[in-house]
């Protein structure tokens, strides 16, 4: 606050012509202030509206990032995403320097680490993009406290999702959609998403700087990967080079491909697609270095402009609005990560077994075609959808029986598009733990990889033992005579494993223990049986479309409202085995009290 | 009751006195409690404590054994199981075992059935809930266990025990106590019985209407033991093929065998779950089956699909996981038009054209009451695109109708 002195002019006034009246006024501190820009995801300068708010008639700005060295060396995450993330960093610092800024990678945590900054800056504005996940927004609000303490102003502007999550949940009474076909047609009722704002310029920055040491390498640069204890020798490059730079080089190339790919049709899976393609825009949403909206609307102006047609349907932004779905289903949920105390997740009796998760982990199982796909995970840090949905399943639901939560916390690791809100949101879907959809389908290890690449390139690749393999037998090995094994020079069991499980009867067993499961869920729901007649020994589920007779009527297909917490939301199958039903009278909840 | 109740309240002028109570309706109240809440209600008072023990709430009783090392789920306590097995054990009627992928827990499992000698259980369940650790036991400690309930109970009605390794002299010692008694019996997977055990089964149980078995039990012989004059009518037979081997050779079922299981019981349902390689289906779906509830875990050719539509006439329900890249189309219209009763169908890794699948849905109409196709199995055409099929198939189902789908981020 300052005072200052008004002089004013006494005309009109009953005063004699020629004096003036002082009067004295307080006012707001006009002073240019120092701002802080907190980089956390959101690694790029275009289309972020918190960063300009950072430099909005600022004095001067710094944009932050926190490291914690001893957290990197001691976390879970692998060297692919460290990597992918420093080179974020340097491209950052890299942009930021041709608007004569630079970026501050700050070591420590921002909950010590703000107020010294705060005082030392002497910063009134702290600026920083919506983080949705509930972590995040702990955090957050911690630091806001913090922040309103130090006498900082906090602007916090929401440019990582399409749209404002909070506006899905409420529009849906409250809950977050629990199917994709209710969350696409509740955005289909909002406005669109906002247009992305103007990139980062010396145009924008006006008149504010940033004051950069000449110690600032040292204190602030962006670390090295052996500086956060990592090995580098020997480390192949980057098959996903971070950054924004490369990011908005990849998009374009993407909708270069796109528009090529008349129609827009959902290309067609091939051997190729298992592979990193220089179009692949996943890690970079993740991270950040490419916005979301910007995608979006480029996805948009493209089809308007090929098929000369206003309206695309949403599936053209299938990639994107996945995203939001987890997004959205995530950021009320702390517990949107673990089967226990999670609203949304069934409790599935999996096993505990470590050894046979480190075979899954480390590309150990003696399925060529699992093991190549985590080979590409650990390599290069991106998988195919499909091949996610593959090693998934082989984990959870399909072979193994282990839990989801494992899996994600690999995928954790190794996979440089999955943040946490994606990550377990999609391994509950797989594994067939929420969300409502149909388990029926298992991928089969073998056949599943056959269908999608006959002649066994992928697996050559990621797996050169097992190159001299004929396509007949590249993915089931083990069935190949030795002749055909000593000519490959390779002895399964001996060069390459034996298969871990067999799968026609771990398939068998787990698709039993899946029914099991959901059936026990119906009855102790006290789910009235359908009246098609037929309730008895099959497979089918509901689809989320279906409605069962003697509840809210749903609009749209969609399910009735979630119960309260710890009731599960799934609904099973009618054509539940009598066999079962016979079992147990239904009013029996003995044990030691589980829901199941 | 009530009305007792209410005057003793006027006489009394003050609050229910909860500790008297009368028992049955606190054993009313007590039926509704989870295990746990009741066991600290039991804690209250020694009213409550009788309520607790009353027979009536021991009737069924699920023993959940996991070990901390191989699952995450908390096991039914020790000192609980204890208590049972000295206080309730003549009380219990339907119980069931959860055991986890530990050899401990099947073990435990059997330590308590072994126990069980003054059951007289209606049901009993043995259920893996991951790895199928029975297995794990050798055979005599298993079958000691269970011989102990068969001879033991004299009224078993439910029997389930997939998974395990059970076998034919067991099931002798089963069929000589309770053969009036058994209605179900549930023995996927259990691969020391041999047909000539199960056939002993169905021969003495003539109440037998549910049963579930691996193919390599299924024999002429057992279909027509199952239609003899003595036996009830069967209502649900399901039956597991399985491979072993590639290659595996699978033996024929006559038409006649089917058609006196028909006859003799014209409403019961055949399931059958297949997990064979491709080319391993030869036997089957040569001649008529009246199979009603068809499960293809792994892939299945067209040529089979076709031979389905041919000779299913009673199928209900088709799950098919995986086909091949090459059109369903031909076979799912032959299902449409032959399979009349067909009122469910999955489709998962299969490839179907947009018109084909709208014909197809046409065909059914609205006797289709679930449709789970995966988005990735419908091929858009120069009639149907991927955006516009649903309203095609919604319309022709009577009802909103959208495929499956997977994320793909």
């Amino acid at each position: 606050v300052i005072y200052i002195l008004v002089v004013v002019p006494a005309c009109g006034r009953a005063l004699k012509p020629g004096s003036v009246i002082l009067t004295v006024t307080k006012l707001p501190c006009t002073m240019a202030p120092n701002s802080i820009h907190w980089f956390r995801k959101g690694l790029r300068l275009h289309d972020n509206p918190a960063l300009l708010e950072a430099v909005k008639g600022a004095g001067t700005v710094r944009c932050v990032y926190f490291l914690d060295p001893w957290f990197a060396g001691s976390s879970n995450l692998g060297v692919n995403r460290w990597r992918f993330l420093l080179q974020c960093l340097e491209d950052l610092d890299a942009n930021l320097r041709k608007l004569n800024s630079r970026l501050f990678v700050v070591r420590g945590q921002p909950a010590n680490v703000f107020p010294r900054l705060f005082k030392e800056w002497k910063v009134s504005r702290l600026t920083f993009e919506y983080d949705s996940e509930p972590f995040g927004k702990e955090r957050d609000a911690a630091i806001k406290k913090l922040a309103k303490e130090a006498g900082v102003e906090v602007i916090v502007k929401t440019s990582h999702t399409l749209y404002d999550l909070d506006q899905v949940i409420e529009l849906n009474g409250g809950q977050p959609p629990l199917t994709y076909k209710r969350f696409q047609t509740l955005i289909s009722r909002m406005d669109p998403p906002e247009l992305p704002v103007d990139t980062l310029s010396g145009g924008l920055m006006g008149r504010c700087v940033t004051p950069v040491g000449d110690d600032h390498g040292e204190k602030y640069g962006v670390p090295s990967l052996e500086e956060l204890g990592f090995d580098t020798e020997g480390l192949p490059s980057a098959v996903w080079p971070g950054g924004e730079t490369e990011a908005l080089t990849r998009i374009e190339r993407h909708l270069e491909r796109k528009a090529w790919v008349a129609n827009f049709e959902r290309p067609r899976m091939n051997a190729n697609s298992l592979l990193a393609s220089p179009t692949g825009l996943s890690p970079y949403l993740r991270f950040g270095c490419l916005s979301c909206r910007l995608f979006y609307f480029k996805l948009t102006d493209l089809y308007r402009k090929v098929k000369k047609n206003s309206h695309p349907p949403l599936s053209l932004y299938g990639q994107l609005l996945w995203r939001e779905f987890f997004y959205t289903a995530a950021t009320t949920n702390p517990r949107f990560d673990k089967m226990e105390g999670n609203p949304i997740c069934v409790r599935i009796p999996w096993d505990r077994n470590p050894e046979a998760l480190a075979k899954w982990a480390e590309a150990k199982t003696g399925f060529p075609w699992i093991d190549a796909i985590m080979t590409q995970l650990r390599q290069e840090g991106w998988i195919h959808h499909l091949a996610r949905h593959a090693v998934a399943c082989f984990l959870t639901r399909g072979d193994l029986w282990i839990s989801w939560e494992e899996g994600m916390k690999v995928f954790e690791e190794l996979l440089l598009d999955a943040d946490w809100s994606v990550n377990a949101g999609s391994w509950m879907w797989l594994s067939c733990s929420s969300f409502f959809q149909q388990f029926f389908h298992c991928y089969c290890p073998v056949g599943f990889g056959r269908r999608t690449d006959p002649n066994g390139d992928f697996i050559r690749r990621y797996l050169p033992i097992l190159r001299g393999f004929p396509a007949k037998y590249i993915y089931d090995p083990w069935n190949a005579p030795e002749s055909v094994q000593a000519a490959a020079k390779c002895v399964i069991g001996v060069h390459y494993p034996k298969p871990m499980v067999n799968h026609a009867e771990s398939s068998r067993l787990n698709i039993e223990r899946m029914k099991q499961i959901y059936q026990q869920l119906s009855r102790y729901r006290g789910l009235v049986p359908s009246t098609n007649g037929n309730g008895t020994g099959g497979m089918m589920f509901y689809s989320p479309g279906e409605q069962q007779p003697g509840h809210n009527q749903p609009t749209h297909g969609e399910p009735p409202t979630p119960p309260p917490p710890h009731l599960i939301v799934q609904r099973s199958s009618v054509a539940s085995d009598p066999a079962t039903t016979c079992l147990l009278p239904a009013s029996s909840v003995g044990g030691s009290g589980h829901q199941w | 009751m009530c009305r007792g109740i209410e005057k003793q309240w006027e006489e009394e002028e003050v609050g229910v006195d909860w500790g008297r109570m009368p028992q049955e309706i606190l054993l009313h109240i007590f039926q509704y409690l989870p295990l746990l809440d009741r066991a600290h209600a039991s804690l209250v008072s020694r009213g409550w404590n009788q309520v607790f023990h009353m027979p009536e709430l021991w009737r069924c009783f699920e023993f959940e054994l996991n070990q901390p090392a191989s699952s995450y789920l908390k096991a039914t306590h020790p000192d609980l199981i204890k208590q049972i097995i000295k206080k309730h054990s003549n009380h219990l009627q339907y119980v069931s075992f959860k055991v986890d992928s530990s050899t401990e827990s099947a073990g435990a499992a059997c330590d308590i059935l072994s126990q069980l000698v003054n059951c007289s259980l209606k049901t009993l369940g043995l259920i893996s809930t991951a790895r199928p650790s029975f297995m794990e036991l050798p055979k005599s400690h298993f079958t000691s266990a269970l011989t102990v309930v068969f001879v033991n109970s004299k009224s078993l009605s439910s029997l389930k025990i997939d998974d395990t390794p059970v076998d034919d002299p067991s099931l002798k010692v089963l069929v000589a106590n309770n053969s009036d008694t058994l209605k179900l019996l549930k023995m996927s997977s259990c691969p020391h019985v041999s047909p000539a055990g199960i056939l002993c089964v169905a021969d003495q149980c003539h109440g037998l209407r549910e049963l579930a078995l691996n193919y390599h039990l299924l024999s002429d012989d057992l279909l027509l033991s199952l239609s003899s004059e003595k036996h009830v009518h069967l209502e649900h037979l399901r039956i597991d093929v399985v491979s072993d081997n590639p290659g595996q050779h699978f033996h024929a079922i006559k038409k006649s065998s089917w058609d006196a299981m028909v006859k003799h019981s014209p409403k019961f349902n055949l399931v059958m779950y297949f997990f064979l390689y491709e080319d391993e289906f030869g036997p089957f779906f040569k001649d008529e089956i009246p199979v009603t509830h068809l499960y293809f875990g792994r892939s299945v050719s067209k040529d089979v699909l076709g031979r389905v539509g041919l000779h299913c006439p009673r199928l209900v329900e088709l799950v098919v996981c995986a086909n091949g890249l090459r059109p369903l189309d031909e076979e799912l219209i032959r299902i449409a038009r032959r399979c009349t009763q067909l009122s469910a169908i999955g489709l998962g890794e299969c490839e179907v054209s947009c018109s084909a699948f709208v014909e197809f849905v046409k065909m059914c109409g609205r006797r289709l009451s679930q449709l789970s196709i995966m988005e990735e199995v419908l091929i858009p055409d120069h009639r149907y695109g991927l955006d516009d099929i649903h309203w095609e198939v919604s319309k022709h189902l009577g009802r909103v109708w959208f495929p499956d789908m997977m994320p793909c981020w």
